[in-house]
């Protein structure tokens, strides 16, 4: 039967694709968005991978936190590489005259870069910028913060107490992508420029990194293993070129799934455009259908003929979309290279094309399927008496569409690798459609009921509007659905991105410190506490011992072994020690250590992330600073708040536990904005070692990050809206014959066209305001449940955009009433009834 | 003895409408012979085109019985009722109703197809030659006039070679000419295939050319002449 169904959907379709539009646009532009975002995903994944070794600056790289390699560490590592590179990296404060600037410097040796260049302004040497001149040693440094110091090649400035001659502007470090987030820009030296500058020392805040070169055909895994193995509980940290840059290839594919799922948004509303273009395609072919069923033919070949024809067409449009979204990154390929941060190499990925694919194929099926079935139904006799059949469908086409249903989430869940995500935009999808469907269907029941009440009589314009959007087969439901789902899409992202820049800037400044001062050496801090006391600008200060480590292990057990991946012992976080509480310690288990402890090492630890990881009191916990373990038992849990960005240590050890280790102190000093400028001068210029981080530069950084982020989101979600543009389009269109009656029969009953106007936008106005309402309440919904649910945030409406969302939609369906009621205006009636006979 | 084709037993037909639900045929019992020319006839809204199609299946008996060529037709769905018609029944509308995607030819040959013929297209074109329309097998209905169209539904009802003929006004939208010719087709086929041939019409002088005159109005049968 599936041959002569093929036979016959051939048949049909050489009478072309019109009316067929919405259909094709709509799959064409949720595809396109899902393949752009995966190619250029792919391409950087790429990028990353092709180039992992010079973005990671070398094979492989051990890295150490707040010291060098010992003597058999170097030994180690010089015995199995054939090159090494050793790197420095910690923050500072860059001075020019008046002007202090955050760096985040890089001290490098003569072996640096072992692979890649670094690109200098003019085509300058390295080598030759770092050397220095007049005395000085070398340094290039970032363009935008030379502009900033006002520095041009040739001037000069201070990073601690060592003056250096900014020899060359950087432009591209070929191992700039691996070090994440930075909240400073770069500056480059000589490890040994560095040797009279103060700023690396015992207890101060640094990174080392060793980069190696390895022997062809060197064993990763093995080697990797032997360092870990050998150098168990030190400090050492292994990577290499099969994954350089992990936190970069993690953020491109979350981001890249979240924007892969902000597309599938757009392709569901896209499937509101397909269902509705379907179902106007079947009403054209009843007569067809009705005459088959009279030939002999049965439901099935009924539903095999069109299911074949809509598979063809959403091919085609798939087929468009799969050409626009490779195509577009192909073209600009360029500019995007140019633009990321990271390496992308763009080019021609089947993976994307092919999950954007299913998707599209998918959902058209998942849209059509429901029409389709009804098809099936079609009576014979629709031939003289007309209308679809009245009976549902078959069971067997309920079965499909809960497969098909599944096959797309179980797709999304297998292609986002991120099964909470897509279930939940999926759940959320359906629930929207399913409160949008009725919303649509509220507003159409209410308008029939508001049409016939007492204060539309003598309304003529409102009265025709509100008959018309309650009408049967109006296209209240479509658009409503379409543009709503669109607007909610945009809504979510409003509500998220405002809640989130209102958490930053204006929640964090009411309790943020102005500066996070570090590396305030040990003879440093009594008088450093006590300028800042003399200072009047200064409302108030805290300080603390510290230094960081890494949790090796948990009541002797390896710790990732029992806290899993929990942050705390993923990387090194900070310490402290304390004789007495801290001012405002609240401790929720557990006691504080006497004042004159000296037993062995206790440790008091944060009691939410102790509760996470599966602590109790009385557990030991190793940890590892500066290459020696101690272990600690926890003799208290006490409330460690991280979100006004305060101090906070996870782990503070009694005084004994720790004294004796090299560390520094670090201070948090609150004042008014206005003296913020002189408290910088005034201990910069008095400690020139200290690092002064400034927490509104920081957050400012934070605050673009997240803009960027917003920003790529919020072109998926218009994506969504496009497509919620086109199914509106696509309605506006295929109402216009009803309309043009409707305009003739009025006109000749006397209606102005002034007031036909009135109740064509007056109705264009309604949908559109009820889609916009509905998004507002949509957006405010999923904006809560991530904000709150996910992200533990604190989330407040935000009315701005939600008006703005309401604009739209009242005005997107305003447009496009206006310019579709263009040609029922202009008929004339005569001609429109008489063809009507 | 010549045997009975179509069978209605106190048949019964009631539609749903918004309104309420409306008996639009009460109660009819006719037997139609093999071969036999059965003209129906009354005013506007009788229930003429409504007993033809509960005679083709395309309708289904709220009560009573429809027997076709010893099939209860009640007792079938939709889809046995299609199974049913396929080479037993050939239906001719006023409205023509050929499928505007094909061409004449297609048109023919599609009951065949659906019916599994193997020789549809070469049964089609031999079709359309009878109907004199053998030139114009590549064009589409809306490349053809009324007349054109009605010939082509003509021979995709005959080209099965149906039992029973169902024609309702087949010349309804024609003028004198051409439904003259049409019928004279018609009766040519039935003669040809010895057919039943069952005709709604208006026409007196169509209704004189039937074996058998039933008059319908309101629903019921008000009277019949041989």
């Amino acid at each position: 039967m599936w041959d002569l169904a093929w036979r016959l959907a051939r048949r049909e379709l050489r009478s072309g694709l019109r009316g067929f539009g919405v259909f094709i646009a709509c799959l064409a532009l949720g595809v396109a968005a899902i393949v752009a975002v995966g190619m250029v995903r792919s391409a950087i994944e790429a990028g990353l991978r092709d180039q992992g070794a010079v973005l990671l600056g070398g094979d492989a790289q051990v890295e150490f936190t707040y010291r060098f390699a010992t003597p058999e560490e170097r030994a180690f590592l010089d015995s199995i590489a054939t090159r090494v590179s050793e790197i420095v990296d910690f923050r500072s404060l860059a001075v020019a005259g008046e002007t202090r600037v955050l760096t985040q410097v890089k001290a490098v040796d003569g072996a640096y870069p072992l692979l890649g260049q670094v690109g200098l302004a003019d085509g300058a040497d390295l080598e030759a910028a770092l050397a220095g001149d007049d005395g000085l040693p070398g340094a290039v440094m970032d363009k935008v913060l030379a502009s900033q110091m006002g520095l041009g090649v040739g001037g000069r400035f201070q990073l601690g107490l060592q003056a250096f001659r900014l020899g060359a502007l950087l432009e591209r470090e070929p191992d700039g992508a691996t070090g994440g987030f930075a909240l400073a820009p770069r500056t480059i030296v000589l490890k040994d420029g560095l040797a009279q500058s103060g700023l690396i020392g015992p207890g101060t805040l640094f990174d080392s990194s060793y980069r190696l070169l390895l022997p062809q055909g060197a064993d990763f895994e093995a080697l990797k293993n032997e360092a870990e193995a050998r150098f168990r509980d030190t400090g050492l940290r292994w990577s290499d070129s099969r994954r350089a840059a992990p936190g970069v290839a993690l953020f491109v594919e979350r981001i890249g799934a979240f924007l892969v799922l902000v597309g599938l948004a757009g392709l569901t509303v896209g499937g509101v455009g397909v269902a509705a273009a379907v179902q106007a395609f079947l009403e054209r072919k009843l007569a067809t259908i009705a005459t088959l069923k009279v030939l002999g033919a049965q439901g099935r070949l009924i539903f095999r003929i069109y299911l074949l024809q809509i598979l063809v067409l959403s091919l085609i449009g798939v087929g468009l979309g799969l050409t626009l979204g490779a195509g577009l990154p192909m073209i600009f390929s360029g500019l995007i290279e140019a633009a990321l941060p990271f390496p992308a190499e763009v080019a021609l990925y089947p993976r994307p094309l092919m999950e954007a694919a299913v998707y599209g194929v998918l959902t058209a099926l998942l849209f059509a399927l429901w029409p389709l079935a009804r098809s099936e139904c079609v009576r014979a006799a629709a031939l003289y008496r007309g209308g679809l059949g009245r009976g549902g469908v078959h069971p067997r086409h309920i079965l499909s569409l809960m497969v098909v249903a599944a096959a797309l989430v179980g797709g999304a869940v297998l292609f986002s690798g991120a099964w909470k995500l897509a279930f939940g935009t999926a759940g959320g999808l359906a629930v929207a459609l399913a409160v949008l469907g009725v919303a649509g269907w509220a507003l159409g029941r209410a308008a029939q009921r508001l049409a016939r009440a007492r204060f539309a009589k003598g309304r003529v314009a409102l009265r025709l509007a509100l008959a018309a959007v309650g009408a049967p087969r109006a296209e209240t439901m479509q658009v409503v659905m379409a543009l709503g789902l669109g607007l909610s899409v945009l809504a979510t992202v409003g509500q998220i991105d405002a809640n989130l820049r209102a958490a930053i800037s204006r929640d964090l400044p009411t309790r943020a410190p102005s500066y996070f001062f570090v590396d305030i050496q040990n003879d440093q801090i009594e008088g450093f506490r006590a300028k800042l006391a003399a200072n009047p600008a200064v409302s108030e200060v805290e300080s603390a011992p510290m230094m960081r480590g890494i949790i090796t292990r948990i009541n002797g057990r390896d710790a990732r072994e029992v806290a899993g991946d929990h942050w705390v012992v993923r990387g090194d976080r900070g310490i402290s020690y304390a004789a007495a509480p801290p001012a405002g310690t609240n401790i929720t288990e557990g006691t504080w250590w006497p004042a004159d402890y000296a037993g062995a090492p206790q440790v008091s630890f944060a009691a939410e992330e102790a509760t996470e990881m599966g602590l109790k009191l009385g557990d030991t916990i190793t940890v590892n600073v500066l290459g020696r373990n101690i272990e600690a038992s926890i003799t208290s849990f006490r409330v460690v708040d991280f979100s006004n960005a305060g101090m906070g240590f996870v782990m503070v050890m009694n005084a004994g536990a720790l004294q004796g280790a090299p560390h520094t102190h670090i201070a948090t000093v609150y004042s008014a904005e206005a003296g913020e400028a002189g408290i910088l001068r005034e201990m910069a210029e008095a400690y020139p070692n200290i690092t002064a981080i400034g927490i509104k530069a920081a957050i400012a950084r934070v605050s673009e990050a997240l803009a960027a982020i917003a920003s790529a989101t919020r072109w998926a979600a218009s994506a969504t809206l496009l497509t919620g543009v086109v199914v509106l389009i696509g309605a506006a269109a295929a109402g216009v014959p009803a309309r043009i009656y409707e305009a003739a029969v009025l006109k000749t009953l006397g209606a102005s066209r002034g007031r036909i106007l009135a109740s064509f936008m007056l109705r264009s106005a309604l949908m559109g305001a009820a889609a916009g309402l509905v998004a507002i309440a949509a957006g405010a919904t999923a904006g809560w449940a991530v904000l709150v649910l996910q992200m533990d945030s604190d989330y407040a409406f935000e009315p701005v955009s939600a008006l703005v969302i309401v604009a739209g939609g009242v005005g997107a369906t305003s447009i496009a009433g206006l310019v579709f009621a263009w040609r029922p205006l202009a008929a004339r009636p005569a001609q429109v009834l008489r063809a009507q006979e | 003895m010549v045997g009975s084709v179509l069978t209605l037993k106190e048949a019964w037909l009631t539609l749903a409408g918004n309104a309420g639900s409306v008996d639009i045929l009460k109660g009819i019992s006719l037997t139609v012979t093999q071969g036999q020319t059965l003209g129906l006839v009354g005013p506007s809204g009788s229930g003429k085109s409504s007993l033809l199609m509960l005679m083709g299946g395309l309708e289904r008996a709220t009560k009573g019985a429809v027997h076709a060529m010893g099939q209860d037709l009640t007792e079938l769905d939709e889809d046995g009722l299609a199974r049913f018609r396929r080479g037993r029944m050939g239906v001719v509308f006023q409205s023509f109703h050929l499928i505007p995607s094909m061409t004449a030819l297609e048109n023919v040959a599609v009951p065949m197809e659906i019916a599994g013929v193997q020789d549809a297209f070469p049964r089609a074109e031999a079709e359309l030659e009878a109907v004199g329309l053998a030139a114009r097998r590549h064009h589409y209905p809306a490349q053809l006039s009324g007349g054109e169209q009605q010939r082509v539904a003509l021979a995709r009802a005959a080209a099965p070679r149906p039992a029973i003929f169902l024609a309702d006004e087949p010349t309804g939208n024609l003028d004198s000419a051409n439904g003259a010719a049409i019928m004279d087709l018609i009766f040519g086929l039935r003669d040809r295939h010895g057919a039943t041939l069952v005709l709604v019409t208006h026409a007196p002088e169509l209704a004189e050319r039937c074996d058998r005159v039933v008059r319908l109005v309101d629903g019921r049968i008000a009277g019949e002449a041989l």
